[in-house]
């Protein structure tokens, strides 16, 4: 039985939950009290204070994201005390803010900016701070840059780092005027536990947090005549890219997004989603390998259970976090460094270009993939395999500046080869995704037989539970897997990196048994990724999600094995799943790194 | 001994009592008794003698504890807070080098009253030369807990430097091992605190008067004070005084009789309540008493002659508040620096003296808008002060 409050807003009558904030109880009345700190993915915080409210009766104002509705309250969200109370906060952040909106790589998309606007904070009331403090710029993580001079304290930052992902990279430090959001003893942020997954930068309100973008470098690439520029697009780019470029949440605008890539010069325009299948062959093959050599071998020099490796945000934790854990993450590349390495390889061979000449950039909804692009292990192709990523965001901008009107334009198709994909490969941009991918087709080539799920959808590995999990027994399977015979599979599937550290707890202390891990490290998935448009919360993921699964419905091959690009590539290129050439350029090793 | 009235306000005389270090060896004694009465009997006791906590804010210990006990939980606590640091404050220093067994018999009180098992003294980083003591005496009470029947025991926690811990959530966050922030209200400790369990969270000299009231009984307590601030208190008296020290006072007294007494004969201002307290001029003497009803102070008295600038008195708070914000919420932390610089350049002229008035504006937004009680009162000293000295300011 939940009890309702009664309590009035600017004099109406509401009736909410026990426990509702006023923020939301105003929400309700659709009364839109401004708000900073709060942020609907993470817990109250209550300091940034611009949503404070007057309790008729109270001498001091209320957070109203942190304070919740009692009975009788009478709150007014406007009085001359609010107004007057909120616009003097608002110039405060502003005189502690490096207000050079026009050269802000956030102008445009800026909480601060639009607050302030919408009080027309005109003539600074306030001395202004920023010339007294001294501030340097973080620009040494190849993932995202920090600007302490946009900073408003909000700890939304800090909140998403500890709450949402338990990595506690970034944390407020010193007091007073000297109160910062800081890493561990200041150290500079490609030397510390962060894990470049960029939630801290989708949910920063200003320009404090931001991508490290290489846009220019891009273009440099493009108007290179000497240069052949190819592109691939990781599957949840499709999905979010619209919202950039006026769509509404959840628009798939696949077809327009491969017309812009072309329209922008890039010289070929391919799928990451071609090497999501790859990895799936791959990691299947790996992973009934491994099955048959703890269950039959009983070599225990092998680690069950398995555990994905497609998330850079999730390597560069398990690596910090859980070292003792990495034999058992999947040797494979993520999907975006297999196609740097057979970009350089394959491609440039079947093209007959010379691999140098070939400047390999992917369009990712990740800022980790930064990150990883520039992991020194990453050059199996004799080059570095991927030169620049690109997230959604960083997509949106250079269509906007190429002055292409992306809403009207036509759809086209991916440039083969390196183009084709399953819905497999399209639903590793979820949570859950690589799971099912990688059942559908491990499951027919151990059986025969596809997934016994109504039309392959494997629905209990879907959705935005934290931690899922699931159980498929194996029967009638064929005879060189007779091993598996009545083998009931267990996987689960954990996204965000607090739910990934929760299911590595348990799994370290026995406390759970699995044969197979899906870790992604952003909520979500990959279509919650730190490189897709700002906002974000979980209706807006889970309108993306959504437009996965139906892009998923709607393509015609939906199981990677039965891509025939991969079918192609394993003739004409790689043998047969982990092949010595598999090995060379498709697998890779992981480092233990500090705990801070 | 109900002294003159003062605008229909009731007075007192400034009376030194001697109740808190008076060597006696009752605490024992006292708890043993107390442990025999009914919990609510207590409450209702320690809320009939009006005591209020010490610490400046003035809640109603008594009622404290019933929420406390009243509040859902098998595990709960009792913590002292011990991090004296408001300027101008040395009174519980005194207190637990010379009678902790006073505090200590009041947290076990507190703690039988509400049924909590575990008590934490937590004690300034600054005053850790007296943990050795402390915990020696901590250990002997322990057992005498055990010889008693009473699940209690004590132990002790450090803070690490910070002002704001002395804010009793950011004190729970400190004493979690986190960094010391407050927390926003509700929930309160009293029904969520350390650890999320009920928590007592008193000054060191409240938990002193609850072991005096349990010892010497209620009626006898309110023969002291006034209606609105019961019993007497220490005062830390410093500054430009004939004889600083601490002194042990009845509540109610008029500030011009405490300057008569303390003062050096050219008093100009008292800041009464440390930096987070009001300056009074000398003009308002006569109108101002010390307590709830006038102006509250958990201790601190300072006097300042006419020798002194007020400016450089405003100054000193201002820089203070600037490094002791915790930083987090908006109002104080950026408050706290243009009010600071906001003064400075007036001073120099880099502003005019009407930009006082927006400064004055900016102290009252703080006032209302800052999360805790750092940030709502760092307008009481820069409003008290700019009203009564503005040429000192300007000039």
């Amino acid at each position: 039985m939940i009890n309702m409050i009664n309590l009035t807003i600017n004099n109406i009558p509401v009736s909410v939950e026990e426990g509702t904030t006023i923020i939301e109880a105003a929400r309700r009345l659709s009364i839109r009290i401004p708000s900073l700190c709060n942020h609907d993915d993470l817990c109250v915080s209550g300091n940034c204070r611009v949503c404070v409210v007057e309790q008729v009766g109270n001498p001091t104002l209320q957070a109203a994201c942190a304070t919740p509705v009692r009975e009788n309250m009478q709150i007014l969200t406007n009085s001359m005390m609010v107004m007057q109370a909120r616009k003097t906060i608002i110039e405060l952040l502003l005189s502690e803010h490096n207000a050079d909106c026009t050269k802000c790589y956030k102008n445009g998309n800026c909480e601060l900016q639009d607050l302030s606007n919408e009080y027309r904070i005109g003539n600074q009331v306030y001395i202004d701070l920023i010339p007294l403090k001294h501030y340097t710029i973080d620009q040494s993580s190849p993932s995202l840059i920090k600007d302490d001079s946009k900073c408003i304290r909000c700890q939304r930052c800090v909140r998403t780092c500890s709450d949402l992902q338990a990595v506690s990279a970034l944390s407020a430090a010193y007091k007073g005027s000297e109160m910062k959001i800081s890493s561990f003893y200041d150290r500079p942020m490609h030397e510390v536990i962060c894990t470049n997954c960029g939630q801290c930068i989708n949910r920063c309100p200003t320009g404090a947090l931001t991508e490290r973008n290489y846009i220019d470098e891009v273009w440099d690439a493009i108007y290179d005549p000497g240069k052949h520029v190819v592109v691939q697009t990781a599957p949840a780019v499709r999905v979010a890219l619209g919202e950039e470029l006026g769509y509404d949440p959840g628009a798939r605008v696949t077809g327009k997004l491969v017309t812009a890539l072309r329209r922008l010069g890039f010289d070929s325009v391919l799928d990451t989603d071609f090497t999501a299948d790859l990895t799936i062959m791959e990691e299947g093959t790996e992973l009934l390998t491994r099955l048959k050599k703890v269950l039959v071998d009983k070599d225990t020099s092998m680690a069950l259970p398995m555990f994905t490796s497609c998330s850079p945000g999730w390597i560069k934790f398990i690596e910090h976090t859980f070292p003792d854990l990495l034999p058992h993450l999947s040797t494979c590349k993520s999907p975006q460094q297999m196609f740097g390495a057979l970009a350089k390889t394959y491609y440039a061979q079947k093209k007959g270009i010379n691999p140098k000449d070939i400047v390999s950039v992917s369009i990712m909804p990740c800022t980790a993939k930064k990150f990883e692009a520039t992991r020194p292990e990453m050059r199996d192709s004799g080059y570095q395999d991927v030169d620049y990523v690109l997230t959604t965001r960083e997509l949106a901008i250079m269509i906007k500046q190429a002055g292409i009107e992306f809403m009207k334009l036509d759809d086209e198709d991916y440039d083969r080869f390196m183009g084709e994909s399953s819905g497999a490969g399209v639903i590793f941009g979820a949570t859950g995704g690589v799971m099912e991918a990688a059942l559908r087709t491990a499951y027919e080539i151990v059986t025969g037989r596809e997934v016994p799920f109504q039309n392959l959808n494997i629905t209990p590995v879907r959705g935005m539970e934290g931690i899922k999990e699931a159980e498929v027994k194996i029967e009638n399977v064929k005879p060189d897997w007779s091993f598996l015979e009545g083998v009931t599979l267990r996987v689960a599937i954990a996204h965000g990196l607090a739910n990934a550290k929760r299911l590595m707890t348990a799994i370290r202390d026995g406390k759970v048994v699995y044969h197979f891990i899906e870790i992604m490290a952003c909520p979500g998935g990959c279509l919650g990724g730190g490189g897709q448009p700002i906002p974000t919360n979980l209706e807006i993921r889970k309108k993306r999600a959504e437009a996965i699964y139906a892009e998923d419905e709607n393509l015609p091959i939906r199981k990677s094995h039965e891509n025939p690009e991969i079918i192609q590539i394993y003739q004409e290129f790689l043998g047969e799943p982990l092949s010595h050439t598999s090995h060379e350029l498709l697998h890779t090793h992981y480092v233990p790194r500090k705990r801070y | 001994m109900t002294g003159k009235k003062q605008n229909d306000m009731e007075t007192k005389k400034l009376t030194r009592v001697d109740y808190i270090f008076r060597p006696d060896n009752t605490c024992l004694d006292t708890l043993k008794k107390s442990l025999r009465r009914d919990r609510d009997e207590i409450i209702l006791e320690l809320i009939d003698s009006g005591l209020k906590g010490r610490g400046g804010a003035g809640f109603l210990t008594g009622l404290k504890w019933k929420l406390a006990k009243e509040a859902a939980g098998d595990v709960k606590y009792v913590i002292c807070n011990a991090d004296e640091g408001e300027p101008g404050t040395f009174k519980d220093r005194e207190i637990l080098d010379r009678v902790p067994r006073r505090v200590f018999t009041g947290m076990a009180l507190c703690g039988y009253v509400i049924g909590s098992k575990e008590g934490f003294l937590y004690l300034r980083a600054e005053y850790k030369f007296l943990a050795p003591k402390l915990m020696s005496i901590m250990a002997e009470m322990n057992q005498e807990f055990k010889k008693l029947g009473l699940d209690f025991t004590l132990n002790i926690r450090y803070g690490s430097g910070a002002y704001v811990c002395g804010e009793e959530t950011a004190l729970i966050d400190s004493m979690e091992g986190r960094r010391g922030e407050p927390r926003n209200k509700p929930p309160f400790p009293v029904t969520e605190g350390y650890l999320n369990k009920p928590t007592v969270v008193n000054n060191v000299e409240t938990f002193v008067n609850c072991t005096i009231i349990m010892g010497i009984g209620a009626e006898e307590y309110k023969r002291f004070g006034t209606d609105s601030s019961r019993g007497f208190k220490l005062f830390s008296v410093s500054g430009d005084c004939s004889k600083e020290g601490i002194y042990e006072l009845e509540l109610g007294m008029l500030l011009s009789d405490f300057v008569e007494e303390f003062g050096d004969g050219d008093t100009k201002a008292v800041q009464v309540g440390g930096a987070s307290g009001f300056c009074v001029p000398r003009k308002k003497f006569n109108q101002t008493i010390i307590g709830f009803e006038g102006i509250p102070t958990g201790g601190s008295m300072k006097i300042f002659n006419s020798s002194r600038s007020m400016y450089h008195v405003l100054h000193n708070y201002l820089e203070f508040f600037e490094e002791e914000s915790c930083g987090q919420c908006t109002p104080c932390r950026v408050g706290c620096q243009q009010l600071l610089k906001g003064i400075e350049a007036v001073k120099s002229k880099q502003r005019s003296s009407s930009y006082l008035d927006e400064l004055v504006k900016l102290a009252k937004v703080m006032k209302v808008a800052s999360k805790c009680g750092l940030g709502q009162s760092v307008g009481n000293a820069f409003v008290s002060i700019v009203d009564n000295f503005r040429e000192e300011i300007i000039y």
